[in-house]
């Protein structure tokens, strides 16, 4: 992995991990925590996935390692610096959130959308230049959305706006994308090309990824690590191979009838009915 | 197969790229148009009135001169202040919300600044603090009030609620309303006059004394809205993904409520109830413009001033209709229209 990493990583080479966390809490002002003690560490050019139940805590979870919620207790650090201590412009050179929700009100246009993840590197008083709008058709390209640049994101579908949250994390350019459940409205042929860009993203320019899923059959082969969260705690983390067994995820949706099968060398994921 | 990043993709990016024009320059044009508007605005109602200027009448009448001096210009450029601070207020608040139908007229806080006035009025409190008159003063602590009940009520844990936030705009209008008229109705028949002028909305000034009076506050709101337009184009595509863009969020609400609280305080303060110009004029700006926040926000301020000063010169050229009415019935209608149109947005 360390090996495909462009000279990006070679400068910072001493730090391998590029998000720690440790001993995170988090409420949301209810009963008990919905995030409690969780740690865990993301290496630079590590693809991997956040799965576990509705309500587990991930949608919390990446938006603390974001930087959006601040923890009740416990540290983030991204590149060995704490996570609150990083100016918010330079945590968003290194940080691209994709949310799992992309609320439309006003008609502006896909490549408008895409613009703004030039922000953090234009000027206060500055607008995006040339050169920023070719990377914003660049980074629609990447993610196969070109002919949605001058559309209304008001008009496009569940699906195709989340292309265009993809493609403003990809514009952003960042060390680290966080993406929450980005393949839900996802038909088959995307999914499978939003994973197939990662993986590029990752072997070219050492990206690092971490993506709520729900969606088990994306993992194995494709991703490099797995992190599995049920009532606000990581219950299991390793290879998909190693998390992807009917025992862990049993425990993790708390359902006794998934099962996990590997066939022709990927792992499939049910649940008997 | 292909893979979406293949050179050949790259390359008709970078084609589709050069035919894009830049938010900047769209900027330049469009603020030269809104100028060009602007000072053609200002002539003409410069130039109509209970009579049209006069321009070998001005050289000679001294009379004439004070009519012009002491009262037609001030009146303009009071219209336009007005204006523009309404229209700013109004494109700052939609984005910020991401509501289209959010200004300070549906968010209460104009309800808000004539029950303190309404208030002030039938206590009989003509006293002045420091030359600020305490009915002013009344009806500002009415809007930032109002501002802050319909803001807390809107704000469930860290998300705010557009639709609970229209809807707590109406309530608070609703009671003000219903406060005003219940003073109206205690108070004596030449108070509930007042009251009554003071709510229809009027630009009435003698003088450049009030005007001079408003800038030091009106001043630093806008200084602030504008710089905030960036932030604001950031806000108006999602409260998260500009956060993750840099946005400092909550520094942004304090910066957006307080400095248009100030600036609505002021206006409704100045006596001037008017409806329908925050809401309208962003919305036409957009129309005429595109979505870019950063480009609505200055545009309206001055489309703000081009509206209400043609509206002031219609209501005296009339016969001196309060302008309140003129801009209520142009606005009223309008934003029938707009609801008509409201397929253009996905929600509400």
């Amino acid at each position: 992995m360390v090996e495909n990493s462009t000279s990006k990583t070679v400068i910072q080479a001493g730090v391998d991990v590029l998000i720690e966390a440790q001993s995170l809490y988090f409420d949301y002002e209810v009963d008990g925590f919905s995030i409690s003690d969780v740690s865990l560490k993301l290496k630079r050019g590590t693809l991997a996935a956040l799965i576990g139940a509705n309500g587990s805590g991930k949608s919390t979870l990446i938006r603390l390692l974001a930087g959006l919620l601040s923890p009740v207790a416990g540290q983030i650090w991204l590149k060995g610096q704490p996570l609150e201590l990083i100016p918010r412009i330079r945590r968003a050179q290194s940080l691209a959130y994709v949310p799992q929700i992309n609320p439309m009100i006003f008609p502006f246009t896909a490549l408008e959308v895409v613009l703004t993840g030039r922000t953090p590197y234009t000027s206060f008083f500055g607008f995006e230049n040339q050169s920023d709008i070719e990377k914003a058709m660049e980074a629609l390209a990447t993610v196969g959305g070109t002919h949605l640049a001058q559309r209304r994101v008001t008009e496009l579908s569940g699906g195709e706006r989340q292309l265009v949250a993809f493609a403003r994390a990809l514009a952003q350019e960042p060390e680290c994308l966080l993406l929450d459940e980005p393949s839900a409205a996802l038909d088959l042929k995307h999914r499978a090309r939003l994973v197939r860009t990662l993986q590029h993203l990752r072997d070219k320019e050492g990206m690092t990824a971490l993506m709520v899923t729900h969606d088990l059959q994306l993992l194995d082969p494709g991703f490099d690590q797995v992190f599995a969260i049920s009532h606000g705690s990581v219950v299991a983390q390793g290879t998909p191979r190693r998390v992807l067994t009917d025992c862990v995820l049993s425990q993790v949706y708390d359902d006794p009838h998934i099962r996990a099968r590997r066939l022709e060398g990927r792992t499939f994921v049910w649940s008997g009915i | 197969m292909v893979f979406p990043a293949s050179p050949s993709n790259v390359h008709l990016a970078k084609e589709n790229a050069r035919s894009q024009s830049m938010a900047g320059r769209r900027l330049i044009r469009s603020l030269v148009l809104v100028l060009i508007c602007l000072a053609i605005a200002t002539v003409v109602s410069l130039w109509v009135g209970y009579q049209p200027l006069d321009l070998s009448l001005l050289r000679q009448d001294e009379i004439a001169r004070v009519i012009f001096f002491r009262l037609r210009l001030p009146r303009v450029i009071l219209a336009g202040i007005l204006g523009a601070s309404l229209g700013l207020v109004g494109a700052c608040l939609q984005a910020f919300f991401r509501n289209p139908l959010a200004a300070p007229f549906t968010l209460g806080v104009s309800g808000g600044g004539t029950l303190g006035a309404g208030l002030a009025i039938a206590l009989g409190w003509g006293a002045s603090v420091s030359g600020v008159p305490l009915v002013s003063l009344a009806a500002f602590a009415g809007s930032v009030t109002a501002m802050l009940v319909v803001y807390r009520l809107s704000r469930i844990g860290n998300m705010a609620m557009p639709g609970t936030l229209l809807l707590a705009g109406v309530v608070v209008n609703l009671i003000a309303s219903a406060g005003v008229t219940l003073i109206q109705y205690i108070s004596d028949s030449t108070r509930a006059l007042q009251i009554l002028r003071w709510i229809i909305g009027t630009i009435d000034i003698v003088g450049f004394d009030p005007i001079w009076r408003m800038l030091p506050f009106l001043i630093p709101g806008w200084v602030v809205l504008m710089l905030i337009a960036r932030d604001l184009h950031l806000m108006a595509m999602g409260e998260e993904s500009a956060a993750s863009l840099g946005v400092n969020v909550l520094r942004c609400e304090r910066l957006v409520y307080a400095a248009s609280s100030l600036v609505v305080g002021v206006v409704v303060a100045e006596g001037a109830h008017i409806a329908f110009v925050g809401l309208i004029i962003p919305h036409a700006v957009r129309m005429l413009f595109g979505e870019d926040v950063r480009l609505v926000v200055p545009c309206s301020f001055f489309m703000g001033a081009v509206f209400l000063m043609l509206a002031d010169a219609v209501a005296r050229t009339a016969g001196g209709l309060p302008v309140g009415a003129v801009t209520a019935l142009i606005g009223g209608i309008t934003f029938l229209g707009l609801l008509r149109r409201q397929r253009r947005f996905s929600a509400i």
